[in-house]
């Protein structure tokens, strides 16, 4: 048994040590707003934060992760989806599907904190996940929309 | 979003807990909270249709899935504007395919494909939507004892024109259900929507931004297991053994299951040990007779049918062969290339998923599925219960793509998982491994050109010989027409609305030499379109470059007789400025093409610096004659490019040994952030018709930028994809 800190609250997690962090979320935890998506942190549906880093937690082993770090899920991003990047999501209607826009969202999230006036080239750079359905433009609007201090 | 489960409804109720794990877990199921019989509880339906709550909430009922291309949003328009009801109140919910089979279909078809959800169903639906309006007016004008032709609605208020009275559907809708449908509607023509044809905001997007939002692959059940599965590598290959003994003891593991004759499971308490102990389970394969089938053992295959006596012809006009001798003899101008398209995966983010419930007497499936009715067969079929003990509940789809419609396999896995241990829901989610290797791949193809220009650059004969795999021919040979596969020559027919060629040639034919390797062929988003419009819009560039002419100009004196093709291309070269030049290092090119009913162009602007192609911009093009939601439309006219691109510049599967060599993101690469062009939408609806939208522009995103590739470089490229090239 170990215990996880996620979205504030502390959970005790009765799993291998090598359980990687999105089966913890997703099997012990019931937060199945992070998503499966490859299995190998090349997709980025998994994103979540942990100490404010976005970090793809289908390869983050639960034994790496310390019972005082901030685990932050889609879930627990904001109590009511209040969230700028959220917000800019919602006015631009960035989903298609919506199975990537979770993880979208969250390293979009991550990268504002610390860039909070990216260029389009730090997008480039820093946003890596995979959508299949199309919404890069949107994505890379949406952002811009938050950086602009436009998202509301 | 929600799900009607009339026929035995089950109490899985939000917020019961089970013990998964040693862990109490919360559930959220997202359809028990609506469960409606359609006899006794709930709000009674106006007609199949509609559904009017006494809040005058209006849940519109919609059989198609919604897997990211808005039709849900579109196609509760359409109902909404004959309704005449208040938008702001619209929810919408999916009957269940085993409901539609008990009501004689009155929801038509699920399927969820070819760009048709709303083409083929805008008549009913809108018919729908028009029977409940008159039967809300015929019951307010009842109560009222007044004619219902003195009552109009608008808004969901009923108004009686003469007394000026008024009351709202909510209040009326109970007494509506009882009354007898009107034998005939008038549809409002187009031109007087005032909900469809607009941009409206889509109904399903808050869900999606917060983790809320329950897909296949994410749904609970109470007392739920988790399998994780392994089918044999090889194509055609089976499962001969394997050892359950030296995983069983595994952390959570409760049983190993052979699950046919090419597959076995590892079912657990949870996901992340079913697969961990499937990965250490020890399994012999019968490789099977496909052992020595490579990626080049299929192209030599494909390359003799370029060549080949036999093949069925789809376009015909003139004598192509005669001419084309007859100007090779003379000494004329005669131009020959061959084009070659791989296979390609759908790759939906989302791994294929289903979550079966088998008992003696009753089997039921959760699955996002683009197509409920085939997932009911499939339960059917693979449970051995008749169908009227089936029944399969629509969940969201991480992407569908053409990979969940025809092609329900992980369906028939799942029940027959569940089969082994009756009355345990279990849910089989397959790996990103698992879904590479097993796909429903985008047919692989050759093709060769050729085509003769007479001295003043006229194109007077075209050949174009397409040699490879049907797709008709492994997944609905019913659908073969004396042998042919129609589907083949998408966009290059000479009369079909689905899809005819913008050309005319005096001598043309356009064959069709079949080979079929033996590798599972499959529906993929924009199916044969997208290799057709490579080889037919980058060979008519090759042409007017031979001609010594502008190819815009080049083929616009092709299409004098195609003027609705014509103008998409138009379109798409004057937004992109074609009349003046691009700036400095910059290049364009032009592809047009008619499929899914839609007349489509894309005109791209290129660079190529240090051997690396840049897309800058994209100016795409579209007339599917009526527009739905245009930014529905503009959403998939973008999102076209991000599929036909990354098809473009990386999609390829490999074979060797049999098998697939790609299995995951990692060698299957994908469009990213990075390589997408800005994209600028034109829509020109010209109305008289509706064409799809989610499909035909990604045809058209590899022309473009290929015709703009050689522009820049001179070079063509002819092999797909480009990564396999060095640009320069």
């Amino acid at each position: 048994m170990v215990q996880l800190t996620i979205n504030g609250q502390m959970h005790e997690i009765e799993a291998e040590p090598d359980t990687p962090l999105l089966w913890v979320l997703r099997e012990q935890a019931g937060l199945t707003g992070t998503k499966f998506g490859c299995g190998v942190a090349q997709c980025g549906a998994c994103t979540v934060h942990i100490d404010g880093v976005a970090t793809r937690s289908c390869v983050m082993p639960l034994e790496a992760i310390g019972a005082d770090q901030k685990i932050v899920t889609i879930e627990g991003l904001s109590p009511d989806g209040s969230h700028p990047v959220q917000k800019a999501w919602l006015a631009l209607e960035v989903p298609q599907c919506g199975y990537c826009q979770t993880g979208m969202i969250m390293a979009v999230a991550s990268l504002l904190e610390t860039n909070p006036k990216p260029t389009d080239d730090d997008i480039n750079a820093e946003i890596t996940n995979i959508c299949r359905c199309g919404t890069y433009n949107r994505v890379r609007a949406a952002i811009h929309m938050v950086a602009d201090g436009k998202a509301g | 979003m929600s799900i009607i489960q009339s026929v035995s409804r089950r109490n899985f109720i939000v917020g019961s807990a089970a013990t998964v794990g040693g862990l109490s877990l919360g559930f959220h199921v997202p359809f028990a909270a609506l469960a409606q019989d359609a006899a006794a509880a709930g709000p009674p339906e106006v007609n199949a249709w509609v559904v009017v709550k006494p809040d005058d909430t209006v849940v519109i009922r919609v059989a198609r899935s919604e897997m990211g291309q808005g039709t849900l949003t579109g196609l509760a328009q359409l109902v909404a504007e004959e309704l005449e009801c208040d938008w702001s109140k619209v929810t919408t919910e999916y009957p269940t395919p085993g409901e539609n089979l008990k009501r004689d279909r009155v929801w038509g078809s699920y399927s969820t494909g070819g760009s048709r959800g709303i083409r083929d169903s805008h008549d009913y639906v809108r018919k729908g939507g028009a029977a409940a309006r008159h039967m809300l007016i015929a019951a307010a004008a009842a109560e009222w004892k007044v004619p219902a032709g003195e009552c109009t609605a608008a808004n969901s208020i009923i108004t009686h024109t003469p007394s000026g009275r008024t009351t709202s559907f909510g209040k009326v809708a109970d007494a509506a259900g009882r009354l007898t449908p009107p034998a005939e509607v008038t549809l409002k023509d187009p031109k007087d929507w005032k909900i469809a044809g607009k941009p409206l905001a889509r109904l399903d997007t808050v869900e999606k931004l917060t983790g809320k939002q329950i897909y296949g692959a994410d749904l609970t059940l109470p007392g739920m297991l988790n399998a994780a599965i392994k089918a044999c590598p090889t194509f055609g290959g089976r499962l001969v053994s394997f050892d359950a003994a030296a995983v069983e003891k595994m952390p959570g593991v409760k049983k190993v299951v052979k699950v046919d004759d090419t597959a076995v499971a590892v079912v657990a308490d949870t996901w992340w040990r079913a697969k961990t102990a499937l990965d250490a389970l020890p399994i012999v394969w019968d490789d099977g007779p496909n052992k020595g089938l490579s990626s080049a053992s299929i192209r030599q295959m494909l390359a003799e049918g370029l060549d080949a006596t036999d093949a069925f012809i789809g376009n015909s006009q003139g004598d192509a062969k005669a001419e084309l001798a007859r100007v090779t003899a003379a000494g004329g101008k005669v131009i020959t290339a061959t084009y070659a398209y791989p296979y390609q995966n759908h790759a939906t983010m989302e791994p294929m998923n289903a979550t079966a419930l088998y008992t003696s007497d009753k089997c039921e499936v959760w699955v996002p599925t683009q197509n409920g009715e085939a997932s009911l067969a499939a339960v059917a079929e693979a449970s051995g219960l008749p169908v009227a003990q089936c029944e399969v509940y629509k969940i969201n789809l991480g992407g569908g793509f053409g990979r969940r419609g025809n092609f329900q396999d992980y369906v028939r896995q799942s029940v027959s998982i569940a089969k082994q241990m009756p009355g345990t829901p279990v849910k089989l989610l397959w790996s990103r491994e698992e879904d590479m290797l097993h796909g429903a791949y985008h047919p692989t193809t050759q093709a060769k050109l050729t085509g003769a220009l007479d001295a003043d650059g006229n194109l007077t004969a075209l050949h174009m010989r397409i040699s490879g795999q049907s797709i008709l021919a492994w997944v609905r040979p019913e659908g073969m027409q004396g042998g042919m596969d129609p589907v083949v020559f998408q966009g290059l027919t000479a009369k079909l609305p689905e899809g005819h060629l913008a050309y005319t040639v005096p001598n043309l034919l356009i064959d069709h030499a079949m080979r079929n390797p033996p590798i599972p062929p499959g529906f993929w988003r924009g199916v044969n379109l997208n290799q057709n419009a490579i080889y037919m819009e980058c060979f008519v560039d090759e042409l007017a470059h031979a001609a010594g002419a502008e190819p815009l100009a080049f083929r616009r004196k092709l299409m004098v007789n195609h003027p609705k093709h014509l103008a998409v291309l138009e379109a798409a070269a004057r937004g992109i400025g074609w009349d003046t030049p691009p700036a400095e290092g910059r290049f364009r090119g032009l592809g047009q093409i008619m499929g899914f009913g839609s007349y489509v162009a894309a005109a791209a602007e290129v660079s190529v610096e240090d051997g690396q192609l840049k897309i800058h911009r994209i100016v795409a093009a579209t007339d599917p004659g009526h527009v739905v939601n245009p930014a529905q439309v503009e959403r998939q006219v973008e999102g076209s490019f991000v599929y036909g691109l990354s098809a473009c510049l990386y999609g390829e599967c490999t074979v060797a040994g049999g098998r697939m060599e790609q299995e995951n993101f990692d060698t299957y690469e994908v469009l990213r952030m990075a390589q997408m062009p800005a994209v600028e939408t034109i829509i020109l609806p010209s109305g008289g018709f509706w064409g799809g939208v989610g499909e035909p522009t990604i045809a058209v995103a590899a022309p473009a930028v290929l015709n703009a590739l050689f522009a820049a470089t001179g070079k063509r490229y002819r092999t797909m994809p480009l990564k396999n090239h060095e640009l320069a």
